[in-house]
């Protein structure tokens, strides 16, 4: 009995080991946000004031609120983009028997390998090229290097996992590839695509280097390089209390993202349970 | 006149060739059976016939129109799958319209077509569910109703009734040798691997083995008169009897069959005695298994009740007229008239 008590006592000490670990960044920020002055100074755990100047300032000043469009522009973009090829990439690699599938599989695969700052050199040749050089398009096209591996690769395994029977079902009732893919596939895949399309979505929300390399003036800056670059009144100053506000203000989306869409998410991650 | 003809039809997967030269013609209306052990490549021959599968080199023929490139929507026929298939997202009143939709109908006309096939298999009332909120036999008669919406020539079955238990396995089988006396101008071709739905439901059987049709018949020509070892083997439950060295010698055959209905078994004389080693009661049958001396193991079917003890001394006499004699390829020996 007693051995018991102490096992769940432990158990819970873990878990709050976990949720103290995860959350507890976070809640400083968010803490830290709310005061201002010489308060941000002095530690302390518990909001002592509910000051919102921080984020009066970082919304009524300067051109934050412009930042945050590009950043819901670059990553809706890349989210719309990503998951219509993916889906019709996904439908080719899991159905339709063609040499070099394996292969070409492999090789999506691969190009999600390279680190970001090895491409970094000759892909901004690429985008100096296009002339996309300091346009939010720079980002959705570099963005894709990586979301669209993961994206094809994870929908390619999910569709495969759908039965067969009921795509030839649908072609004996006469439907094309096309109807096939939207009046069949896409309803039985959207939680595969939510997930899949959210975690891209946090990738180009978060990604930092290609923004900061791509985009030259601040009016198109995305957030995350916007944040690091908050400068204060002299160089001896970091303001601390704009910083967390900021941060808090662009990671608010993301949380109600996932908020929304937690039902998917949770039947995507069990995505091999489809059952005809 | 024929529906469904193949002629020297042949199916390769890479370098396997799984069917040979198969050549088959169906009449219009008949219920034709595909049966057969599993990787004979019955469910493959269903396959082609539907389109879901190109024709390596042959010939297939729907009301004397060749059939090869044609797309399987447009061959007029409608399939069964053997998991139903239904599309699990859409209610079950549109997945019975999907492909009438396909093919362009007036609303009028899929509606009235949805209502009449839902009439015939009393699912009106199912229309509006998911195809998750039905059970196995609804699932069963939805898939069936999608597929006569399409008002097929030919009607294809992949052991349809595989998912179904026991008990339920019985009800739609007596359904669907109902559904095709009311649709007489349907062919209807049904692939199992279970010899009773093939016997109980056939006009006609087609035996596979391998690749190659073993034998085409009635149930009654393929029980009465098997066309080879294979055929007697696999037709009739429990299965025949093959006996084989001096005694099949005796016969002036390689292999001598016996079916388990056709020998009598006796306590006190008979042909073969023997030993009784376990017997199966069914209640209106019972199955002894009999090691006769000399001979081997034997399978005698009496019926009704049976309480012999394993152990017990028997004697067994066959049935001479009902016995098949085989020579060594396998092939009947056909008894001269008497």
């Amino acid at each position: 009995m007693r051995f018991a008590t102490l096992r769940t006592l432990g158990f819970y000490a873990l878990v709050l080991v976990i949720v103290v670990q995860a959350v507890f960044p976070f809640y400083y920020a968010i803490l830290t946000s709310l005061e201002d002055g010489q308060a941000l100074f002095e530690v302390n755990y518990f909001p002592a004031t509910l000051n919102l100047a921080n984020y009066r300032a970082m919304l009524t000043e300067g051109v934050f609120g412009r930042q945050i469009l590009n950043s819901v522009f670059v990553a809706s973009v890349v989210v719309v983009i990503s998951l219509a090829l993916a889906v019709s990439a996904a439908f080719a690699l899991s159905r339709i028997r063609f040499r070099g599938r394996g292969l070409l599989l492999l090789t999506i695969l691969s190009v999600s390998m390279f680190p970001q700052i090895a491409v970094l050199s000759g892909l901004f040749e690429v985008i100096r090229a296009m002339g996309l050089f300091n346009s939010l398009w720079s980002l959705v096209f570099s963005y894709m290097i990586f979301t669209l591996p993961f994206t094809v690769w994870v929908l390619t395994t999910f569709m495969r996992n759908l039965p067969v029977e009921i795509e030839e079902a649908a072609i004996m009732d006469g439907a094309s590839p096309v109807t096939i893919i939207r009046r069949v596939f896409l309803p039985l895949m959207w939680p595969a695509m939510v997930t899949t399309g959210l975690l891209a979505f946090i990738h180009a929300w978060n990604e930092f280097l290609f923004a900061l390399t791509f985009l030259s003036t601040d009016s198109q800056r995305t957030v995350p390089v916007a944040i690091a670059l908050i400068s204060g009144r002299s160089e001896f100053e970091i303001p601390w209390g704009n910083i967390m506000a900021a941060s808090v203000i662009v990671t608010l989306p993301l949380v109600a993202l996932v908020l929304i869409f937690q039902r998917k998410i949770v039947s995507g991650l069990t995505a091999g349970a489809v059952k005809g | 006149m024929a529906t469904v003809e193949l002629h020297k039809v042949c199916k390769r997967f890479g370098s396997v060739e799984v069917l040979h030269d198969i050549d088959l013609a169906l009449d219009r209306g008949e219920f034709i059976v595909f049966v057969g052990p599993s990787g004979c490549g019955k469910s493959t021959l269903l396959r082609l016939i539907a389109g879901l599968e190109d024709i390596t080199s042959g010939e297939l023929r729907i009301d004397g129109q060749p059939m090869n490139d044609v797309l399987p929507a447009k061959r007029g026929i409608a399939m069964v799958f053997q998991s139903y298939a239904l599309y699990p997202h859409m209610s079950v009143y549109e997945n019975m319209s999907f492909g009438l939709e396909q093919a362009k109908l007036s609303k009028a006309e899929i509606d009235r077509r949805v209502r009449a096939a839902a009439t015939m298999l009393q699912i009106e009332e199912l229309l509006d569910r998911k195809p998750k909120q039905l059970s196995g036999g609804q699932r069963q008669r939805v898939a069936i109703g999608r597929a006569i919406t399409r008002d097929p020539r030919v009607f294809l079955f992949d052991e349809p009734l595989s998912n179904l238990d026991a008990a339920l396995r019985v009800d739609t089988r007596l359904e669907i040798a109902a559904l095709s006396k009311r649709l007489p101008d349907t062919t209807m071709i049904y692939v199992t691997h279970d010899q009773v739905e093939a016997m109980t439901l056939a006009d006609r059987i087609v035996v596979l083995n391998a690749g190659h049709v073993e034998q085409v018949g009635t149930p009654m020509e393929l029980y009465e008169r098997p066309a080879s070892l294979f055929v007697a083997g696999f037709i009739g439950s429990p299965r025949m009897n093959f006996l084989t060295g001096q005694l099949a010698a005796a016969e002036g055959a390689a292999t001598y069959g016996i079916r388990p209905e056709h020998i009598a078994l006796s306590e006190t004389a008979g042909d073969w005695p023997g030993q009784v080693t376990l017997t199966e009661k069914l209640g209106s049958d019972t199955f002894v298994h009999v090691a006769a001396d000399g001979i081997g193991a034997i399978n005698v079917r009496v019926e009704g009740r049976c309480d012999i003890a394993p152990g017990t001394r028997v004697f067994l006499t066959p049935d001479a007229a009902a016995a098949h004699r085989f020579d060594a390829a396998g092939r009947p020996i056909v008894r001269a008239a008497p």
